[in-house]
């Protein structure tokens, strides 16, 4: 049946090209997530047996590592690696919204700075959970994405600030009262089983493991998402592109094959590996 | 005690001298007979003929020698057959060359086999009696914790009755080199260990830091088990005359540890004991009886702090919270501060003794041997600061209270508030495919 072959094949073809997709995140965003994300990991896998020092599992990594001497080298070693990229983007944000004075990095629909709207969605979305009103239409970044952006921006700042006064305590020491080098490993370690639970829990379920997303949302790693997702997930967003006639300034090309597997595959293992040291934490935790 | 465990090594070297005599003995007698020649037979050219004479008379000595030796002889012309056994299947065979070469080997048979007089002897004979001249031995065995004569007889530590060898000469099952082997055929019995409710004990000892010194250098003044229980008269550590009772450890061990033993009667500890105070630790609570680490290795670093925390509970538990636990705990690393890296080891002295370590005055110091550049306002830190204690540390306090309900309230709101997203969306999701032709539905 020659003929219902090719129409089959037609109609994929042409539903294929038909598919637009849209730049969400650009490289440097992208390179961005994949540093913060594995510097994070590793900060994790490293921190974690050093909070649960007593614990089975924390001894047996330690020891199949190293020792504690490597456990506390690649912390570090993250951690450095994540100040400069933490550093480059503040660098970023300073030269677009400040030198260059461009608009909409520190207001507006586009900012990761939170508005009235998103409280207004925060209620909403959680009247629709209950089905007591509409799904709201969300922008650029919703409010749990903004939550998000600000927790980590919060956490390095206080993690890294009570981190660095540990490594160079004595030098912490010449500004900072004695009791500060106590309270800077309850901060250090609070903060950062925070931001573990957090991000292995909360991050992962919001942004991809939920229905709408699983096993996780491509957008981070490839930089674009089809139309049908932007039209769905950012409904504001779209239209008010539309409206103004810049959608078809932000359409992209489809990802590359490689690229999408190959990021599934980091992807699956940076969720794998999150949800094993999720899983650690809360076993230690309610020991203790 | 010391004097206790000296006592007890020079009894039991007594009897080398005593039975070295026995064997000399008859050629004393001999040199005895040529002096008397000298004097009688003139002293003009008695020097040649006495020297002939000695000569002579030194055949004569050797033919004496062989008397003795006879007595043995006539034994062992049954003895010496190997597969000679007695009526209860006991081999009775003697090796009369190692016998001869032996601490005994000058005695007759008869000496020590008192009831065989004659040929042919009864089949049952009466076990020999060595207090018969070892009297102080045995009176301290019978004091002992080894009492049980069935159970213990001489032969169980000194070996075959007919090879025994003095306790400076390396065949003897009481060299110092071969008393752990001695003693552990029966304190490194699992059963016997059981039976008796005592540790295995060999094991523990062989690979301690003794235990090395003796087994891989031959270490002639390592501590072997007799150098802190003593040989003949061992003592329950219950009971207090022993060298291993509690109050009496400081002073055992400083029979070759003097300097520590000095420097630990000076510190709280040893006050602590000297007192009467047994609560305190001795040497053997910190480094173990038997299975004695060398301190700077890193086993012993990692299981010192508990033995500490088991009677200052509330300071482990403390420095649980801080860093240098956290670190301390993970295997590899053993560098960071342990309790006796701050308070000293056995000299401990409280923290308002200018001496101390610990003293505020003495804090940068102490401190800075590890933290380079540790400076006055540095050694504020508190290594036993406690976040949960509102009074002592008031601002740690309320910097933990804020963080834990950060954390709380944080993961309470988004859980709840994540998981009914889940819930919703995987509603609506299943509608839609339902909705979409019944795929999924």
């Amino acid at each position: 049946m020659p003929d219902l072959e090719q129409a089959a094949d037609g109609s994929r073809m042409q539903g294929h090209g038909k598919e637009r997709f849209f730049m969400r995140f650009t490289r440097a965003q992208r390179y961005l997530h994949a540093v913060l994300f594995t510097t994070f990991l590793g900060l994790a896998a490293t921190g974690l047996p050093m909070r649960f020092s007593e614990s089975y599992w924390a001894r047996k990594f330690a020891s199949g590592v190293g020792g504690f001497g490597a456990i506390i080298f690649f912390h570090k070693l993250c951690a450095v690696v994540l100040t400069l990229a933490f550093l480059i983007h503040v660098k970023d944000i300073f030269t677009r919204g400040v030198v260059n004075r461009e608009k909409g990095i520190f207001w507006g629909s586009n900012s990761m700075v939170a508005n009235w709207k998103d409280v207004k969605d925060l209620f909403g979305h959680m009247r629709w959970f209950l089905g007591l009103g509409p799904k709201p239409h969300f922008g650029r970044f919703a409010y749990w994405e903004k939550f998000d952006y600000w927790a980590v921006f919060w956490g390095m700042i206080v993690i890294g600030f009570s981190g660095y006064a540990m490594w160079f305590a004595p030098f912490f020491a010449r500004f900072l009262p004695g009791w500060a080098l106590n309270a800077v490993l309850v901060i250090h370690s609070e903060e950062g089983l925070l931001a573990i639970l957090f991000i292995f829990s909360i991050h992962f379920v919001n942004t991809h493991l939920r229905p709408d997303s699983f096993p996780m949302d491509m957008v981070i790693f490839t930089g674009v998402e089809s139309e049908e997702e932007f039209k769905k997930k950012r409904p504001e967003e779209y239209s008010k592109l539309e409206n103004e006639g810049k959608l078809e300034a932000r359409i992209s090309e489809e990802p590359a094959t490689w690229l999408v597997n190959f990021t599934r595959v980091v992807g699956t293992i940076a969720i794998l590996i999150g949800l094993v040291l999720l899983a650690l934490t809360l076993s230690a935790y309610f020991r203790e | 005690m010391n004097e206790a465990v000296v006592n007890k090594a020079s009894s039991s070297a007594r009897p080398a001298p005593r039975d070295k005599h026995l064997a000399e003995r008859g050629f004393r007698e001999g040199l005895g007979k040529v002096f008397f020649f000298m004097t009688a037979g003139g002293r003009a050219r008695a020097f040649a003929k006495a020297a002939i004479l000695a000569a002579g008379l030194a055949v004569l000595q050797l033919a004496a020698g062989s008397g003795t030796l006879r007595a043995q002889t006539d034994c062992l012309s049954c003895h010496a057959d190997q597969g000679l056994q007695n009526a209860a299947g006991h081999s009775v065979s003697v090796d009369g060359q190692k016998f001869a070469s032996s601490l005994h080997g000058s005695l007759k048979c008869g000496e020590c086999h008192t009831t065989i007089k004659e040929y042919p002897h009864p089949d049952t004979v009466t076990p020999v009696k060595c207090e018969t001249c070892h009297a102080d031995q045995a009176a301290g065995l019978a004091g002992s914790v080894h009492s049980n004569k069935a159970d213990h007889p001489c032969t169980s530590c000194h070996g075959d009755a007919h090879s025994i060898f003095p306790k400076n000469d390396p065949r003897s099952a009481v060299y110092p080199l071969n008393i752990p082997r001695t003693c552990g055929a029966c304190h490194g019995n699992d059963a016997l260990a059981k039976k008796h409710g005592l540790p295995n004990i060999y094991p523990m000892y062989i690979d301690s830091i003794h235990g090395f010194a003796l087994s891989k250098e031959g270490l002639l003044v390592a501590a072997n088990c007799q150098s802190c229980h003593g040989s003949h008269n061992i003592l329950s550590h219950k009971d207090p005359a022993s060298p291993t009772y509690k109050a009496n450890v400081p002073q055992t061990c400083g029979t070759c540890h003097a300097g520590i033993t000095s420097d630990y009667m000076g510190g709280v500890h040893g006050k602590a004991v000297a007192a009467g105070n047994l609560k305190a630790p001795v040497c053997s609570d910190c480094h173990t009886a038997h299975a004695i680490l060398q301190p700077t290795e890193s086993e012993f670093r990692m299981q010192s702090t508990p033995i500490c925390g088991s009677c200052h509970t509330d300071k482990l538990s403390t420095y649980r919270d801080t860093f240098h636990s956290q670190l301390g705990s993970l295997g590899g690393y053993v560098e960071t501060a342990r309790c006796w890296d701050c308070h000293g080891a056995h000299e401990i002295l409280p923290a308002s003794d200018p001496r101390s370590p610990v003293n505020p005055a003495n804090l940068v110091k102490t401190c800075g041997r590890c933290h380079a550049g540790a400076n006055a306002s540095f050694v504020q830190y508190q290594p036993h600061a406690n976040a949960r204690n509102r009074k002592l540390n008031p601002a740690l306090y309320f910097i933990r209270l804020f963080m834990n309900l950060l954390l709380a309230g944080t993961l309470t709101f988004f859980v709840i508030h994540t998981i009914l997203w889940l819930i919703r969306s995987r509603y609506d999701q299943i509608k839609r495919r339902s909705a979409n032709g019944g795929k999924n539905a």
